[in-house]
Protein backbone atom coordinates (compact mmCIF):
# COMPACT_ATOMS: atom_id res chain seq x y z
CA UNK A 1 0.00 0.00 0.00
CA UNK A 2 1.32 3.43 -0.86
CA UNK A 3 2.24 5.51 2.18
CA UNK A 4 1.87 9.10 1.01
CA UNK A 5 0.63 10.47 -2.34
CA UNK A 6 1.19 13.86 -3.93
CA UNK A 7 -1.96 14.86 -5.81
CA UNK A 8 -0.54 16.72 -8.81
CA UNK A 9 -3.79 18.27 -9.97
CA UNK A 10 -6.57 20.58 -8.90
CA UNK A 11 -10.32 21.03 -8.75
CA UNK A 12 -12.80 18.19 -8.75
CA UNK A 13 -10.38 15.43 -9.69
CA UNK A 14 -7.93 16.36 -6.94
CA UNK A 15 -10.80 16.01 -4.48
CA UNK A 16 -11.76 12.65 -6.03
CA UNK A 17 -8.21 11.35 -5.66
CA UNK A 18 -7.97 12.64 -2.10
CA UNK A 19 -11.16 10.83 -1.13
CA UNK A 20 -9.82 7.53 -2.49
CA UNK A 21 -6.50 8.02 -0.69
CA UNK A 22 -8.24 8.70 2.60
CA UNK A 23 -10.37 5.56 2.24
CA UNK A 24 -7.22 3.50 1.81
CA UNK A 25 -5.42 5.20 4.70
CA UNK A 26 -2.93 6.86 2.36
CA UNK A 27 -1.66 10.24 3.51
CA UNK A 28 -2.20 13.11 1.11
CA UNK A 29 -0.15 16.08 -0.08
CA UNK A 30 -2.03 18.77 -1.99
CA UNK A 31 0.28 20.72 -4.26
CA UNK A 32 -1.30 23.89 -5.52
CA UNK A 33 -0.71 27.21 -7.24
CA UNK A 34 -0.91 30.38 -5.18
CA UNK A 35 -4.55 31.15 -5.96
CA UNK A 36 -5.56 27.52 -5.34
CA UNK A 37 -4.68 27.48 -1.63
CA UNK A 38 -8.42 27.55 -0.90
CA UNK A 39 -9.34 24.54 -3.04
CA UNK A 40 -11.51 22.11 -1.12
CA UNK A 41 -9.08 19.22 -1.34
CA UNK A 42 -6.21 21.46 -0.17
CA UNK A 43 -8.20 22.39 2.90
CA UNK A 44 -8.79 18.72 3.66
CA UNK A 45 -5.40 17.26 2.75
CA UNK A 46 -2.86 16.22 5.39
CA UNK A 47 -0.20 18.53 3.96
CA UNK A 48 -0.11 21.29 1.38
CA UNK A 49 2.74 22.76 -0.65
CA UNK A 50 2.47 25.86 -2.81
CA UNK A 51 4.34 24.94 -5.98
CA UNK A 52 4.20 28.14 -7.98
CA UNK A 53 2.33 31.18 -9.23
CA UNK A 54 -1.08 30.90 -10.83
CA UNK A 55 -0.14 30.16 -14.44
CA UNK A 56 -0.35 26.44 -15.15
CA UNK A 57 3.04 26.35 -16.82
CA UNK A 58 4.64 27.58 -13.60
CA UNK A 59 2.67 25.35 -11.26
CA UNK A 60 0.68 22.31 -12.41
CA UNK A 61 2.95 21.83 -15.41
CA UNK A 62 6.11 22.62 -13.45
CA UNK A 63 7.81 19.23 -13.26
CA UNK A 64 10.77 20.17 -11.01
CA UNK A 65 8.46 21.94 -8.60
CA UNK A 66 6.11 18.99 -8.26
CA UNK A 67 8.92 16.48 -7.80
CA UNK A 68 10.57 18.80 -5.30
CA UNK A 69 7.33 18.95 -3.34
CA UNK A 70 7.29 15.16 -3.24
CA UNK A 71 10.84 15.21 -1.91
CA UNK A 72 10.32 17.71 0.87
CA UNK A 73 7.19 15.93 2.08
CA UNK A 74 8.79 12.47 1.86
CA UNK A 75 5.97 11.24 -0.36
CA UNK A 76 5.89 7.78 -1.94
CA UNK A 77 3.92 8.39 -5.11
CA UNK A 78 2.49 11.05 -7.38
CA UNK A 79 -1.02 10.84 -8.88
CA UNK A 80 -1.29 13.05 -11.97
CA UNK A 81 -5.10 13.06 -12.33
CA UNK A 82 -6.18 13.96 -15.88
CA UNK A 83 -4.91 16.72 -18.19
CA UNK A 84 -1.77 18.64 -17.12
CA UNK A 85 1.06 16.08 -16.90
CA UNK A 86 -1.07 12.92 -16.78
CA UNK A 87 0.01 11.72 -20.23
CA UNK A 88 3.49 13.26 -20.23
CA UNK A 89 5.93 10.39 -20.60
CA UNK A 90 8.84 12.65 -19.66
CA UNK A 91 7.15 13.54 -16.37
CA UNK A 92 6.44 9.87 -15.61
CA UNK A 93 10.07 9.02 -16.29
CA UNK A 94 11.44 11.81 -14.11
CA UNK A 95 9.08 10.88 -11.30
CA UNK A 96 10.36 7.32 -11.36
CA UNK A 97 14.00 8.36 -11.68
CA UNK A 98 13.56 10.55 -8.61
CA UNK A 99 12.49 7.50 -6.66
CA UNK A 100 8.72 7.96 -6.60
CA UNK A 101 5.91 5.82 -7.94
CA UNK A 102 3.96 7.31 -10.83
CA UNK A 103 0.31 6.32 -10.52
CA UNK A 104 -0.24 5.23 -14.09
CA UNK A 105 1.47 3.18 -16.79
CA UNK A 106 5.19 3.04 -17.47
CA UNK A 107 6.80 5.93 -19.39
CA UNK A 108 7.40 3.60 -22.35
CA UNK A 109 3.70 2.71 -22.65
CA UNK A 110 2.64 6.34 -22.23
CA UNK A 111 5.03 7.21 -25.04
CA UNK A 112 3.83 4.32 -27.21
CA UNK A 113 0.17 5.28 -26.93
CA UNK A 114 0.85 9.01 -27.05
CA UNK A 115 2.18 8.73 -30.57
CA UNK A 116 -1.00 8.05 -32.54
CA UNK A 117 0.82 6.28 -35.37
CA UNK A 118 2.60 3.80 -33.09
CA UNK A 119 -0.56 3.36 -31.02
CA UNK A 120 -2.58 2.35 -34.08
CA UNK A 121 0.14 -0.07 -35.17
CA UNK A 122 0.21 -1.65 -31.69
CA UNK A 123 -3.58 -1.98 -31.66
CA UNK A 124 -3.67 -3.59 -35.10
CA UNK A 125 -1.13 -6.12 -33.89
CA UNK A 126 -3.34 -6.89 -30.91
CA UNK A 127 -6.38 -7.41 -33.11
CA UNK A 128 -8.19 -4.19 -32.14
CA UNK A 129 -10.22 -2.93 -35.13
CA UNK A 130 -8.86 0.34 -36.53
CA UNK A 131 -10.05 2.94 -39.04
CA UNK A 132 -8.93 2.20 -42.60
CA UNK A 133 -5.94 4.49 -43.02
CA UNK A 134 -2.39 5.08 -44.14
CA UNK A 135 -1.15 2.58 -41.53
CA UNK A 136 1.88 4.74 -40.87
CA UNK A 137 3.12 8.28 -41.28
CA UNK A 138 3.03 10.17 -44.56
CA UNK A 139 6.26 11.27 -46.15
CA UNK A 140 7.21 13.90 -48.72
CA UNK A 141 6.35 11.65 -51.65
CA UNK A 142 3.19 13.35 -52.92
CA UNK A 143 2.38 10.58 -55.38
CA UNK A 144 2.43 8.06 -52.55
CA UNK A 145 0.17 10.24 -50.43
CA UNK A 146 -2.36 10.58 -53.24
CA UNK A 147 -2.27 6.84 -53.87
CA UNK A 148 -2.93 6.01 -50.20
CA UNK A 149 -5.82 8.47 -50.10
CA UNK A 150 -7.33 6.94 -53.22
CA UNK A 151 -7.13 3.48 -51.66
CA UNK A 152 -8.87 4.65 -48.48
CA UNK A 153 -11.53 6.62 -50.32
CA UNK A 154 -12.77 10.19 -49.71
CA UNK A 155 -13.66 11.88 -47.45
CA UNK A 156 -10.34 11.61 -45.64
CA UNK A 157 -9.12 13.09 -42.37
CA UNK A 158 -5.49 14.17 -41.93
CA UNK A 159 -4.31 13.74 -38.33
CA UNK A 160 -1.18 14.81 -36.46
CA UNK A 161 0.64 11.88 -34.85
CA UNK A 162 1.45 14.01 -31.82
CA UNK A 163 -2.05 15.40 -31.54
CA UNK A 164 -5.16 13.91 -30.05
CA UNK A 165 -8.35 14.93 -28.30
CA UNK A 166 -9.64 16.63 -31.42
CA UNK A 167 -6.58 18.76 -32.06
CA UNK A 168 -4.36 18.74 -35.15
CA UNK A 169 -6.96 17.40 -37.63
CA UNK A 170 -8.33 18.42 -41.01
CA UNK A 171 -10.99 16.86 -43.23
CA UNK A 172 -10.47 16.63 -46.99
CA UNK A 173 -13.35 15.89 -49.37
CA UNK A 174 -11.64 15.94 -52.74
CA UNK A 175 -8.30 14.82 -54.15
CA UNK A 176 -7.65 18.36 -55.38
CA UNK A 177 -7.50 19.67 -51.81
CA UNK A 178 -5.42 16.87 -50.30
CA UNK A 179 -1.82 18.00 -50.65
CA UNK A 180 -2.44 21.61 -49.64
CA UNK A 181 -4.39 20.44 -46.58
CA UNK A 182 -1.59 18.06 -45.69
CA UNK A 183 0.95 20.89 -45.68
CA UNK A 184 -1.26 23.19 -43.61
CA UNK A 185 -1.90 20.46 -41.06
CA UNK A 186 1.81 19.72 -40.85
CA UNK A 187 2.66 23.37 -40.22
CA UNK A 188 0.00 23.60 -37.51
CA UNK A 189 1.18 20.37 -35.91
CA UNK A 190 4.77 21.56 -35.84
CA UNK A 191 3.67 24.71 -34.07
CA UNK A 192 1.29 23.08 -31.61
CA UNK A 193 3.06 19.81 -30.78
CA UNK A 194 6.61 20.29 -32.05
CA UNK A 195 6.17 17.37 -34.47
CA UNK A 196 4.84 17.59 -38.00
CA UNK A 197 4.28 13.86 -38.55
CA UNK A 198 0.82 13.24 -40.02
CA UNK A 199 -1.21 10.21 -41.10
CA UNK A 200 -4.49 9.62 -42.93
CA UNK A 201 -7.72 7.93 -41.90
CA UNK A 202 -11.07 7.39 -43.54
CA UNK A 203 -13.38 10.13 -42.30
CA UNK A 204 -16.54 8.66 -40.81
CA UNK A 205 -19.46 10.97 -41.49
CA UNK A 206 -21.81 10.17 -38.62
CA UNK A 207 -20.05 8.08 -36.03
CA UNK A 208 -20.75 7.75 -32.34
CA UNK A 209 -17.97 8.07 -29.78
CA UNK A 210 -17.86 4.87 -27.76
CA UNK A 211 -15.00 4.11 -25.39
CA UNK A 212 -13.93 1.12 -23.29
CA UNK A 213 -12.61 1.37 -19.71
CA UNK A 214 -9.86 -1.04 -18.70
CA UNK A 215 -7.88 -1.88 -15.57
CA UNK A 216 -4.58 -3.74 -15.71
CA UNK A 217 -2.04 -4.50 -12.99
CA UNK A 218 1.10 -4.81 -15.12
CA UNK A 219 1.46 -8.31 -13.68
CA UNK A 220 -0.43 -10.24 -16.33
CA UNK A 221 -4.00 -9.39 -15.34
CA UNK A 222 -6.37 -7.08 -17.20
CA UNK A 223 -10.13 -6.59 -17.21
CA UNK A 224 -12.61 -4.26 -18.86
CA UNK A 225 -15.32 -2.30 -17.08
CA UNK A 226 -17.62 -1.93 -20.06
CA UNK A 227 -18.13 0.95 -22.41
CA UNK A 228 -19.32 4.54 -22.37
CA UNK A 229 -21.03 6.66 -25.01
CA UNK A 230 -19.64 10.20 -25.14
CA UNK A 231 -21.18 11.37 -28.42
CA UNK A 232 -22.77 14.51 -26.96
CA UNK A 233 -19.87 16.88 -27.73
CA UNK A 234 -19.22 20.43 -28.70
CA UNK A 235 -15.92 21.30 -30.40
CA UNK A 236 -14.47 17.96 -29.36
CA UNK A 237 -15.32 18.63 -25.70
CA UNK A 238 -17.62 16.08 -24.08
CA UNK A 239 -20.74 17.53 -22.50
CA UNK A 240 -22.74 14.43 -21.49
CA UNK A 241 -21.52 10.86 -21.06
CA UNK A 242 -23.31 7.62 -20.27
CA UNK A 243 -22.70 3.97 -19.56
CA UNK A 244 -23.33 1.51 -21.06
CA UNK A 245 -23.45 2.69 -24.69
CA UNK A 246 -27.08 2.18 -25.74
CA UNK A 247 -28.05 0.13 -28.79
CA UNK A 248 -24.67 -1.12 -30.03
CA UNK A 249 -24.15 -4.42 -31.82
CA UNK A 250 -23.64 -6.87 -29.00
CA UNK A 251 -21.38 -9.27 -30.88
CA UNK A 252 -19.10 -6.50 -32.11
CA UNK A 253 -19.07 -5.05 -28.60
CA UNK A 254 -17.96 -8.28 -26.93
CA UNK A 255 -15.28 -8.77 -29.57
CA UNK A 256 -13.96 -5.25 -28.96
CA UNK A 257 -13.93 -5.79 -25.19
CA UNK A 258 -11.85 -8.92 -25.64
CA UNK A 259 -9.44 -7.20 -28.01
CA UNK A 260 -8.93 -4.29 -25.58
CA UNK A 261 -8.09 -6.66 -22.74
CA UNK A 262 -5.67 -8.53 -25.01
CA UNK A 263 -4.09 -5.24 -26.11
CA UNK A 264 -3.50 -4.29 -22.45
CA UNK A 265 -1.64 -7.55 -21.88
CA UNK A 266 0.29 -7.27 -25.16
CA UNK A 267 1.63 -3.79 -24.44
CA UNK A 268 2.16 -4.41 -20.72
CA UNK A 269 -0.38 -1.83 -19.64
CA UNK A 270 -0.58 -0.88 -15.97
CA UNK A 271 -3.34 1.08 -14.26
CA UNK A 272 -6.59 2.55 -15.55
CA UNK A 273 -6.96 3.35 -19.23
CA UNK A 274 -9.55 4.02 -21.92
CA UNK A 275 -9.66 2.83 -25.53
CA UNK A 276 -11.56 5.35 -27.67
CA UNK A 277 -13.52 4.22 -30.73
CA UNK A 278 -15.71 5.64 -33.42
CA UNK A 279 -18.76 3.42 -33.85
CA UNK A 280 -20.73 3.37 -37.08
CA UNK A 281 -23.03 0.80 -38.66
CA UNK A 282 -22.24 -1.92 -36.18
CA UNK A 283 -18.47 -1.48 -36.47
CA UNK A 284 -15.94 -0.19 -33.96
CA UNK A 285 -12.91 1.76 -35.16
CA UNK A 286 -10.04 2.49 -32.73
CA UNK A 287 -8.87 6.12 -32.78
CA UNK A 288 -6.75 6.59 -29.65
CA UNK A 289 -6.01 5.40 -26.13
CA UNK A 290 -6.00 7.61 -23.06
CA UNK A 291 -3.42 6.28 -20.62
CA UNK A 292 -4.96 7.95 -17.60
CA UNK A 293 -8.08 8.39 -15.50
CA UNK A 294 -10.88 10.14 -17.43
CA UNK A 295 -13.33 12.82 -16.40
CA UNK A 296 -16.30 10.51 -17.04
CA UNK A 297 -15.01 7.54 -15.03
CA UNK A 298 -17.92 7.78 -12.51
CA UNK A 299 -20.50 6.41 -14.95
CA UNK A 300 -18.50 3.19 -15.26
CA UNK A 301 -18.12 3.08 -11.47
CA UNK A 302 -21.90 3.26 -11.07
CA UNK A 303 -22.75 0.40 -13.42
CA UNK A 304 -20.01 -1.93 -12.13
CA UNK A 305 -19.66 -0.94 -8.48
CA UNK A 306 -15.87 -0.69 -8.91
CA UNK A 307 -13.95 2.31 -7.51
CA UNK A 308 -11.54 3.04 -10.35
CA UNK A 309 -9.36 5.53 -8.46
CA UNK A 310 -8.92 3.14 -5.53
CA UNK A 311 -7.93 0.46 -8.03
CA UNK A 312 -5.35 2.84 -9.54
CA UNK A 313 -3.82 3.38 -6.10
CA UNK A 314 -3.83 -0.32 -5.23
CA UNK A 315 -2.21 -1.21 -8.55
CA UNK A 316 0.40 1.52 -8.10
CA UNK A 317 1.15 0.08 -4.67
CA UNK A 318 2.12 -3.18 -6.34
CA UNK A 319 -1.01 -5.23 -5.65
CA UNK A 320 -2.15 -7.58 -8.39
CA UNK A 321 -5.74 -7.11 -9.56
CA UNK A 322 -8.02 -8.88 -7.12
CA UNK A 323 -11.00 -8.54 -9.46
CA UNK A 324 -11.55 -11.05 -12.23
CA UNK A 325 -13.64 -10.40 -15.34
CA UNK A 326 -16.15 -12.94 -14.06
CA UNK A 327 -16.60 -10.76 -10.92
CA UNK A 328 -17.86 -7.83 -13.01
CA UNK A 329 -21.63 -7.48 -13.46
CA UNK A 330 -23.15 -4.64 -15.41
CA UNK A 331 -26.29 -3.30 -13.79
CA UNK A 332 -28.45 -0.37 -14.65
CA UNK A 333 -27.54 2.81 -16.47
CA UNK A 334 -25.61 5.94 -15.55
CA UNK A 335 -25.53 9.44 -17.05
CA UNK A 336 -23.05 12.24 -16.34
CA UNK A 337 -23.59 15.94 -17.00
CA UNK A 338 -20.53 18.16 -16.87
CA UNK A 339 -21.10 21.44 -15.06
CA UNK A 340 -18.96 24.25 -16.50
CA UNK A 341 -18.50 27.81 -15.32
CA UNK A 342 -19.54 29.28 -18.66
CA UNK A 343 -22.46 31.05 -20.26
CA UNK A 344 -24.94 28.41 -21.43
CA UNK A 345 -25.50 30.16 -24.76
CA UNK A 346 -22.25 31.90 -25.67
CA UNK A 347 -19.93 29.45 -23.88
CA UNK A 348 -17.81 32.33 -22.66
CA UNK A 349 -16.07 31.40 -19.40
CA UNK A 350 -17.58 32.79 -16.20
CA UNK A 351 -15.07 32.73 -13.35
CA UNK A 352 -15.84 34.52 -10.09
CA UNK A 353 -17.27 34.03 -6.64
CA UNK A 354 -19.95 31.46 -6.00
CA UNK A 355 -22.32 33.18 -3.59
CA UNK A 356 -24.48 30.14 -3.05
CA UNK A 357 -24.03 26.50 -3.89
CA UNK A 358 -26.71 23.94 -3.11
CA UNK A 359 -26.08 20.35 -4.18
CA UNK A 360 -28.82 18.00 -5.37
CA UNK A 361 -29.29 14.60 -3.74
CA UNK A 362 -31.52 11.61 -3.42
CA UNK A 363 -31.19 8.02 -4.62
CA UNK A 364 -28.90 7.52 -7.57
CA UNK A 365 -27.39 11.01 -7.50
CA UNK A 366 -23.67 11.61 -7.08
CA UNK A 367 -22.07 15.07 -7.10
CA UNK A 368 -18.33 15.25 -7.86
CA UNK A 369 -17.41 18.87 -7.30
CA UNK A 370 -14.93 20.94 -5.36
CA UNK A 371 -17.04 24.08 -5.22
CA UNK A 372 -18.65 25.48 -2.07
CA UNK A 373 -20.54 28.62 -1.12
CA UNK A 374 -18.05 31.46 -1.03
CA UNK A 375 -15.46 29.76 -3.23
CA UNK A 376 -14.01 31.91 -6.00
CA UNK A 377 -13.36 30.20 -9.34
CA UNK A 378 -10.05 31.48 -10.67
CA UNK A 379 -9.75 32.45 -14.34
CA UNK A 380 -6.48 30.59 -14.96
CA UNK A 381 -7.73 27.04 -15.51
CA UNK A 382 -10.44 25.18 -17.36
CA UNK A 383 -14.12 25.77 -16.73
CA UNK A 384 -15.13 22.35 -15.39
CA UNK A 385 -16.43 22.96 -11.87
CA UNK A 386 -18.29 19.75 -11.22
CA UNK A 387 -20.07 16.67 -12.49
CA UNK A 388 -23.55 15.40 -11.76
CA UNK A 389 -23.76 11.65 -12.15
CA UNK A 390 -27.06 9.79 -11.98
CA UNK A 391 -27.77 6.09 -11.74
CA UNK A 392 -30.96 4.18 -12.37
CA UNK A 393 -32.10 0.62 -12.99
CA UNK A 394 -32.58 1.65 -16.64
CA UNK A 395 -31.69 4.55 -18.92
CA UNK A 396 -35.03 6.31 -18.51
CA UNK A 397 -34.68 6.34 -14.72
CA UNK A 398 -31.10 7.62 -14.91
CA UNK A 399 -32.28 10.47 -17.14
CA UNK A 400 -35.26 11.24 -14.89
CA UNK A 401 -33.02 11.45 -11.83
CA UNK A 402 -30.60 13.72 -13.69
CA UNK A 403 -33.48 16.02 -14.65
CA UNK A 404 -34.52 16.21 -10.99
CA UNK A 405 -30.96 17.03 -9.98
CA UNK A 406 -30.67 19.78 -12.59
CA UNK A 407 -33.87 21.30 -11.16
CA UNK A 408 -32.55 21.08 -7.60
CA UNK A 409 -28.98 22.32 -8.05
CA UNK A 410 -28.32 25.98 -7.22
CA UNK A 411 -25.15 27.81 -8.24
CA UNK A 412 -25.40 31.57 -7.78
CA UNK A 413 -22.83 34.22 -8.55
CA UNK A 414 -21.48 32.79 -11.77
CA UNK A 415 -22.96 31.59 -15.04
CA UNK A 416 -23.10 27.87 -15.72
CA UNK A 417 -24.21 25.50 -18.46
CA UNK A 418 -27.01 24.06 -16.30
CA UNK A 419 -29.73 25.34 -18.62
CA UNK A 420 -27.97 23.70 -21.59
CA UNK A 421 -27.84 20.42 -19.72
CA UNK A 422 -31.57 20.67 -18.95
CA UNK A 423 -32.17 21.27 -22.62
CA UNK A 424 -30.18 18.19 -23.59
CA UNK A 425 -31.91 15.96 -21.02
CA UNK A 426 -35.27 17.07 -22.41
CA UNK A 427 -34.22 16.53 -26.03
CA UNK A 428 -36.17 13.71 -27.71
CA UNK A 429 -33.21 12.49 -29.72
CA UNK A 430 -31.09 12.31 -26.61
CA UNK A 431 -33.85 10.38 -24.89
CA UNK A 432 -34.03 7.96 -27.83
CA UNK A 433 -30.29 7.40 -27.67
CA UNK A 434 -27.90 6.57 -30.50
CA UNK A 435 -27.17 10.17 -31.60
CA UNK A 436 -23.81 10.82 -33.26
CA UNK A 437 -20.91 13.16 -32.43
CA UNK A 438 -22.26 15.98 -34.63
CA UNK A 439 -25.69 16.04 -33.01
CA UNK A 440 -25.12 18.69 -30.35
CA UNK A 441 -23.41 21.16 -32.66
CA UNK A 442 -26.22 20.74 -35.19
CA UNK A 443 -28.81 21.25 -32.45
CA UNK A 444 -27.07 24.41 -31.24
CA UNK A 445 -26.60 25.66 -34.76
CA UNK A 446 -22.82 25.92 -34.31
CA UNK B 1 6.59 16.67 14.37
CA UNK B 2 6.09 18.55 11.16
CA UNK B 3 7.21 22.16 11.63
CA UNK B 4 4.48 23.40 9.34
CA UNK B 5 1.85 21.81 11.54
CA UNK B 6 3.29 23.72 14.47
CA UNK B 7 3.25 26.95 12.50
CA UNK B 8 -0.41 26.39 11.63
CA UNK B 9 -1.20 25.86 15.31
CA UNK B 10 0.55 29.12 16.12
CA UNK B 11 -1.54 30.89 13.49
CA UNK B 12 -4.67 29.38 15.02
CA UNK B 13 -3.79 30.74 18.46
CA UNK B 14 -3.04 34.15 16.99
CA UNK B 15 -6.42 34.31 15.31
CA UNK B 16 -8.47 33.23 18.28
CA UNK B 17 -8.89 33.93 21.99
CA UNK B 18 -7.39 30.61 22.95
CA UNK B 19 -4.69 30.96 25.61
CA UNK B 20 -2.95 27.66 25.27
CA UNK B 21 -2.96 24.54 23.10
CA UNK B 22 -1.26 21.26 23.88
CA UNK B 23 -1.20 18.45 21.31
CA UNK B 24 0.11 14.94 21.80
CA UNK B 25 0.92 12.82 18.79
CA UNK B 26 2.29 9.47 19.84
CA UNK B 27 5.50 10.24 21.65
CA UNK B 28 5.74 13.80 20.46
CA UNK B 29 3.93 16.72 22.00
CA UNK B 30 3.79 20.45 21.61
CA UNK B 31 2.45 23.12 23.91
CA UNK B 32 1.89 26.60 22.60
CA UNK B 33 0.83 29.38 24.93
CA UNK B 34 0.00 33.01 24.49
CA UNK B 35 1.87 35.25 26.91
CA UNK B 36 -0.60 37.99 27.83
CA UNK B 37 2.00 40.70 28.41
CA UNK B 38 3.75 39.87 25.16
CA UNK B 39 5.07 42.81 23.16
CA UNK B 40 3.98 42.84 19.47
CA UNK B 41 5.32 39.71 17.80
CA UNK B 42 7.01 41.47 14.93
CA UNK B 43 10.52 41.96 16.31
CA UNK B 44 10.53 38.58 18.04
CA UNK B 45 12.63 36.59 15.59
CA UNK B 46 15.82 34.68 16.04
CA UNK B 47 17.29 37.72 17.74
CA UNK B 48 19.66 35.65 19.86
CA UNK B 49 22.53 33.37 18.95
CA UNK B 50 22.88 31.69 15.59
CA UNK B 51 21.42 28.45 14.24
CA UNK B 52 22.53 25.67 16.61
CA UNK B 53 20.52 26.71 19.65
CA UNK B 54 17.57 28.08 17.73
CA UNK B 55 17.15 24.99 15.60
CA UNK B 56 16.49 22.19 18.10
CA UNK B 57 14.32 23.66 20.85
CA UNK B 58 12.36 26.08 18.64
CA UNK B 59 9.86 23.52 17.29
CA UNK B 60 8.90 22.46 20.79
CA UNK B 61 8.63 25.83 22.49
CA UNK B 62 7.38 27.78 19.47
CA UNK B 63 8.47 31.05 21.09
CA UNK B 64 9.27 32.42 17.66
CA UNK B 65 6.49 33.00 15.18
CA UNK B 66 8.11 33.50 11.81
CA UNK B 67 5.09 33.12 9.58
CA UNK B 68 2.24 34.58 11.53
CA UNK B 69 3.83 37.96 12.35
CA UNK B 70 3.72 40.58 9.61
CA UNK B 71 7.22 41.02 8.17
CA UNK B 72 8.84 44.37 8.79
CA UNK B 73 11.20 45.30 5.98
CA UNK B 74 11.75 43.53 2.69
CA UNK B 75 11.00 39.81 2.49
CA UNK B 76 13.20 37.66 0.32
CA UNK B 77 10.87 34.89 -0.82
CA UNK B 78 11.64 31.42 -2.06
CA UNK B 79 11.41 31.10 -5.86
CA UNK B 80 10.82 27.37 -5.63
CA UNK B 81 9.86 24.38 -3.56
CA UNK B 82 12.79 22.81 -1.75
CA UNK B 83 14.87 22.54 1.40
CA UNK B 84 16.37 25.65 3.01
CA UNK B 85 19.99 25.68 4.08
CA UNK B 86 21.91 28.39 5.92
CA UNK B 87 25.32 27.37 4.60
CA UNK B 88 26.96 25.87 1.52
CA UNK B 89 27.53 22.53 3.19
CA UNK B 90 27.01 20.91 6.60
CA UNK B 91 29.47 22.39 9.09
CA UNK B 92 30.39 25.34 6.86
CA UNK B 93 29.71 28.81 8.22
CA UNK B 94 26.28 30.27 7.53
CA UNK B 95 26.06 32.77 4.66
CA UNK B 96 24.40 35.38 6.85
CA UNK B 97 23.49 36.12 10.44
CA UNK B 98 21.01 38.62 11.81
CA UNK B 99 22.62 42.02 11.83
CA UNK B 100 24.89 41.37 8.85
CA UNK B 101 25.10 43.95 6.06
CA UNK B 102 24.36 42.57 2.62
CA UNK B 103 24.46 44.07 -0.87
CA UNK B 104 22.31 43.14 -3.83
CA UNK B 105 23.61 39.90 -5.31
CA UNK B 106 25.13 38.47 -2.12
CA UNK B 107 24.22 34.85 -1.52
CA UNK B 108 22.09 34.68 1.60
CA UNK B 109 20.98 31.06 1.62
CA UNK B 110 20.47 27.94 -0.43
CA UNK B 111 17.25 26.22 -1.49
CA UNK B 112 17.93 22.69 -2.56
CA UNK B 113 15.59 21.00 -5.00
CA UNK B 114 16.08 17.65 -6.67
CA UNK B 115 19.70 17.36 -5.58
CA UNK B 116 20.57 20.78 -7.01
CA UNK B 117 21.70 23.58 -4.71
CA UNK B 118 20.21 26.90 -5.80
CA UNK B 119 21.85 29.99 -4.35
CA UNK B 120 19.33 32.61 -3.29
CA UNK B 121 20.66 36.12 -3.59
CA UNK B 122 19.72 39.29 -1.77
CA UNK B 123 17.57 41.43 -4.04
CA UNK B 124 17.98 44.45 -1.81
CA UNK B 125 20.92 45.90 0.08
CA UNK B 126 20.59 46.38 3.82
CA UNK B 127 20.86 44.71 7.16
CA UNK B 128 19.56 41.21 7.83
CA UNK B 129 16.75 41.73 10.26
CA UNK B 130 15.41 38.21 10.55
CA UNK B 131 15.89 34.67 9.30
CA UNK B 132 12.46 33.06 9.16
CA UNK B 133 13.28 29.47 8.31
CA UNK B 134 15.44 26.94 10.08
CA UNK B 135 18.35 25.08 8.55
CA UNK B 136 17.08 21.97 6.75
CA UNK B 137 13.42 22.96 6.78
CA UNK B 138 11.22 22.50 3.69
CA UNK B 139 9.96 25.65 1.99
CA UNK B 140 7.25 26.23 -0.56
CA UNK B 141 6.99 28.62 -3.48
CA UNK B 142 6.89 32.28 -2.40
CA UNK B 143 7.49 31.51 1.27
CA UNK B 144 9.32 34.38 3.04
CA UNK B 145 12.85 33.30 3.95
CA UNK B 146 14.77 36.33 5.19
CA UNK B 147 13.91 39.92 6.09
CA UNK B 148 16.25 42.68 5.00
CA UNK B 149 15.74 46.05 6.63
Amino acid sequence: MLDKVVIANRGEIALRIMRACKELGIRTVAVHSQVDAELMHARLADETVCIGPNASKDSYLNIPSIISAAEVTDATAIHPGYGFLAENADFAERVEQSGFTFVGPTPEVIHLMGDKVSAIAAMKKAGVPTVPGSDGPLDDDDARTLKIAKRIGYPIIIKAAAGGGGRGMRVVHTEAALLKSKHITQTEAKGAFGDDTVYLEKFLENPRHVEVQVLADGQGNAIHLGDRDCSMQRRHQKVVEEAPAPGVDEEARQAVFASCVKACLDIGYRGAGTFEFLYEDGHYYFIEMNTRLQVEHPVSEFITGIDIVKQQLLIAGGSPLTIKQSDIYFRGHSVECRINAEDAKTFLPSPGKIDLFHAPGGPGMRVDSHIYSGYTIPPYYDSLIGKLISYGEDRATAIARMRNALDEIVIEGIRTNISLQKDIMADTNFQKGGFNIHYLEKKLGR
Amino acid sequence: MDIRKVKKLIELIEQSDVEEIEINEGEESVRISRRSNQAPMAPQYFAAPPAPTAAAPAPETASTTPESAPPVGHSVRSPMVGTFYRSASPGAPAFIEVGKNVTVGDTICIVEAMKMMNQIEADKSGVIEAILVEDGEPVEFDQPLVIIA
